[in-house]
């Protein structure tokens, strides 16, 4: 066991972990998020994209360790409070989602893309999110929603 | 004015955004036992020994085998006439037939420990010729059951052909086209959970899109009162036909029973691409007669389909392709006829289409080859060829009663919005040109069936004390939206915000009676059976109210905008749903408020027409999809918004089978594409925005109007991409290319073209 520190939706967290724990794992089982989906085994689909240190990666592929001293944000700590954040709101508002299960991955995956490039052209976005799989929409409205998100300054 | 047909923002999205989706894998289910179960890596073996002594030597870790499982083996209902003698012991005892089927269950306190426990059981497996393809299959010569005496799980359609069915037409032209075997790729794996309660009663939940059937299998497979079965689906993360119960969540159930403990499993992805069923795998042979005016007098398909090991809906499926043969046009004469094989793979099902694609996707072919046989323009040929508008209800020679339509007007629209003699335009002008790029334009018209055996739905209106209601749906979501769509359709007749209805679905305790969701048939039977109940519950309401207004019943109204009753003429005094509902309370009267319907209705005939225009690289092969037009026709749209996201996942559904997706498997009966890194289906940068062209042509063969719409652009999209491909590659004179239309089968036509 291996004592580390992570900062997870803005709470510092100090836990034993073991050293091949991954950091998903480590999110679902032991810090009880379970907003923080698995979908594949290859790192493949996305579904588990969280953001350390402000940079969307995939949880699955990622061990806890190295998240020592970083800071995690998961789906849970993206809305203040009663307020959705803009992204998840562009989602909900362009019919983003259905199933939901692929959700939080593309949301995060879309905040941090919109931090490195705020106003993408749909070519971005679709190359920018090619690492996250979605099986509902036909990737169509999670377009549409990007788009609203970055006009609406997210 | 009525909310029906207003985009609606889904009332589920909350949960799903936040994180919050009650998906079973997360779940907390105290005490619970974890089971892996230990899979075949091969497709064809006899067993000669399962070793769990090294495994059950672990602490805490039990073992169980084929020998230990007192339960029948699972097999089809008998309505599908599939062979009884083809059914799947629980757990593999002598033989296996399929690489994932399980030969051992392992319980252990933890996954991880379970992991390890598996790796330990020690399996010796005496190979077996191996049967991957339904041509070697139908030999006969290796027989997966032999004691079936044949591969040949079920027959339907034409018991003889016609040998005269092309007599006087002057042109035939036929080919074989293979309907890949894809996978479902539900982003969420399966998981199963079960307890037995101190009452004895068993809780099993399941990732199911069917949890009333799966509570009748349950309890009749392990001989439990069906009174004694309660089945719940939470939230689940896309099934798209696939999640059904399977031996799996039989196993979970029994061990729970045996072991006295609660029990749960979640799979891996790997697991899931071995074990979940498959769809499609149907070999298509298609036969197409006319003359040269452009004039079909003749049609016949054989199909040859892969059930997979151990026959199940997918050995049935072929029949409703069968009976959709004829897709949109009125053909004089047309045969099919269907067989079923078994071979050494996952056993194949429903996949969002579900017979259908493979028969738009024969005739669609048929008549492009047609047209390029006679010369003609492929729209023109369908246009020659459709039933016409006025000719409804139509039986095809096949048996299908197609409710109403209009095939020609749908193909119409698709051409203007398109701007199909543009496209044909920059066609003629780049072939001109030439250059190693080819533009290709592919056209589908298709017809589909939804609600296709015509069942049954349950749908019950409940007003609570506060004045709200609650609507309980047999129906089931797995990302449709249903929370939103059934709670507008009561709140519309209840005069309700669709706020204040709340749609409860899933379990059937709170549920009596449900025929989940499949065939695209949630809507049109459980959207109508709340519909019902509501109307019931607002009759009911309008005679308590004529109590309390001290009105006859018959004067008193229930104001649809407002949601207020009062006597007709005059708005006031009137009463809200709670003020009614409180007085009601108070009287002990709140009960005459709920009110249970059903609804059954025979199948309804979704079409349209789908326009592709495909890039191909004759250099490379590679193929890109620039533009895809839709126009689908589901009848009366609930919740228009809701239905594009339908439609959208439909079409990337259907490119994916046309352009990139095939489940292989090696020689040795283990797949190839056994993971998300090795299956490929599209992620956005393979896709382009769709253009979607809503028409509505209502049925009458319910009182919203209203179509299935979850699987059409799936049947559509599929052979229009197809056409687009082998539209580019005409002028190489290619007139056959495999799907997946990717970089090496376009690759090995147009070699073969050349040669």
């Amino acid at each position: 066991m291996t004592k580390v520190t992570v900062t997870v939706n803005g709470q510092r967290r100090r836990e034993d972990v073991e050293p091949r724990q991954l950091l998903v794992y480590f999110l679902r089982e032991r810090l009880e998020l379970k907003g923080t989906n698995v979908g594949c085994d290859t790192s493949s689909c996305g579904a588990c994209t969280v953001l350390l240190d402000g940079e969307s990666v995939k949880s699955c592929t990622v061990l806890a360790v190295q998240a020592d001293g970083g800071e995690v944000t998961t789906i849970e700590g993206l809305a203040q409070g009663e307020e959705l954040h803009p992204v998840q709101q562009a989602f909900h508002e362009q019919h983003a989602l259905q199933c939901g299960y692929c959700t939080p991955g593309f949301v995060l995956a879309t905040v941090s893309l919109l931090q490195e490039n705020p106003s993408p052209s749909e070519q971005e976005i679709r190359h920018a999110l090619e690492g996250n799989l979605c099986r509902c929409t036909g990737y169509h409205n999670i377009v549409r929603a990007v788009e609203a998100a970055a006009r609406a300054g997210a | 004015m009525s909310i029906l047909g207003n985009r609606v923002l889904r009332v589920e999205d909350p949960r799903f955004l936040r994180g919050e989706g009650r998906y079973l894998e997360g779940m907390p289910l105290e005490g619970a036992l974890s089971v892996t179960f230990v899979r075949s890596p091969v497709g064809h073996a006899r067993v000669t020994s399962v070793d769990t002594s090294a495994a059950a030597a672990l602490p805490n870790v039990q073992v169980f085998t084929g020998a230990d499982v007192d339960a029948p083996p699972f097999g089809p209902p008998p309505y599908w006439n599939i062979d009884p003698k083809m059914v799947r012991p629980l757990v593999a005892t002598d033989v296996v037939r399929f690489a994932g089927e399980i030969v051992a269950v392992v319980v252990s306190e933890d996954r991880v420990t379970g992991a390890d426990a598996a790796e330990l059981v020690m399996v010796d497996y005496d190979p077996l010729p191996v049967v991957l393809t339904v041509e070697d299959a139908a030999t006969d010569e290796v027989l997966l059951f032999p004691d079936a005496g044949t591969n040949v799980a079920a027959r339907g359609g034409a018991e003889e052909l016609d040998e005269n069915l092309f007599d006087g037409c002057e042109v035939v032209v036929s080919d074989t086209v293979w309907s890949t075997r894809v996978a479902a790729c539900p982003l969420e794996p399966r998981s199963a959970a079960a307890v037995i309660g101190d009452d004895g009663r068993l809780t099993y939940w399941g990732t199911s899109q069917t949890p009333h059937t799966d509570k009748m299998i349950v309890a009749g497979m392990l001989g439990f009162d069906p009174g004694q079965v309660r089945v719940v689906s939470q939230d689940v993360g896309g099934g798209f036909g696939a999640k059904m119960l399977e031996v799996e969540g039989v196993l979970v159930a029994w061990l729970a029973r045996k072991l006295g403990r609660p029990v749960r499993w979640t799979e891996s992805r790997s697991e899931n691409m071995l074990a979940l069923l498959q769809g499609r795998a149907q070999r298509l042979e298609f036969t197409l007669g006319g003359n040269r005016d452009g004039q079909v007098l003749a049609y016949r398909l054989e199909i040859l389909a892969d059930a997979g090991a151990y026959p199940i809906l997918g050995a049935f499926l072929p029949v409703l392709t069968g009976l959709m043969a004829c897709g949109v046009y009125a053909i004089p004469k047309a045969e099919a006829q269907s067989s079923s094989v078994v071979t050494n793979t996952t056993a194949t099902t429903s996949m969002r289409g579900a017979g259908r694609p493979e028969a738009a996707q024969a005739i669609e072919r048929a008549m492009d080859l047609f047209a390029a046989e006679i010369g003609m323009d492929p729209a023109e040929v369908r246009r020659k060829n459709f039933i016409a508008k006025g000719s409804f209800p139509h039986t095809t020679p096949t048996g299908a009663t197609y409710d109403s339509g209009d095939h020609e007007g749908a193909l119409d629209l698709l051409l203007r919005s398109a701007g199909y003699d543009e496209l044909r335009e920059e066609q003629r002008r780049r072939r001109a040109e030439g250059g190693p790029i080819e533009l290709g334009i592919g056209l589908s018209s298709y017809v589909e069936i939804s609600n296709p055996v015509g069942e049954t739905e349950f749908g019950e209106i409940e007003i609570t004390e506060d004045g709200g209601a609650i609507l309980r749906t047999g129906s089931f979501s797995h990302g449709q939206g249903h929370e939103t769509t059934f709670a507008m359709i009561a709140a519309e007749r209840l005069g309700l915000p669709v706020e204040r209805v709340t749609v409860i679905k899933g379990d059937t305790d709170a549920i009596p009676k449900g025929a989940g969701t499949f065939g695209s048939k949630s809507t049109q039977i459980g959207g109508v059976a709340g519909r019902l109940a509501a109307e019931a519950v607002a009759e009911q309401a309008r005679s308590l109210a004529g109590d309390y207004l001290e009105a006859s019943v018959t004067d008193v109204v229930l104001d649809p905008a407002l949601g207020r009753f009062h006597v007709v003429g005059a708005p006031d005094p009137s009463l809200s749903w709670a003020d009614l509902a409180s007085r009601a309370a108070a009287d002990g009267r709140l009960g005459e408020l709920t009110i249970a319907q059903e609804f059954q209705a025979p199948p309804t005939f979704p079409f349209g027409a789908h326009l592709a225009v495909v890039e191909v690289d004759t250099e490379t092969g590679k193929v890109e999809l620039r533009r895809h037009v839709a126009v689908d026709d589901a009848g009366t749209l609930i919740n228009p918004l809701v239905a594009d996201g339908q439609v959208h996942g439909g079409v990337a559904f259907g490119v994916g089978q046309a352009l990139f997706e095939e489940v292989v498997y090696g020689e040795d009966g283990y797949p190839l594409t056994g993971t998300f890194a090795g299956y490929a289906f599209p992620s956005a940068a393979e896709l382009p925005s769709y253009e979607r062209v809503e028409m509505v042509t209502p049925t009458p063969a319910n009182e919203l109007g209203v179509k299935g719409i979850g699987e059409s652009g799936t049947v559509g999209a599929t052979p229009a991409v197809h056409n687009a491909v082998l539209d580019a590659l005409a002028p190489h004179g290619v007139r056959h290319v495999e799907l997946p239309c990717n970089g090496e089968n376009v690759w090995k036509a147009l070699r073969e073209a050349k040669a």
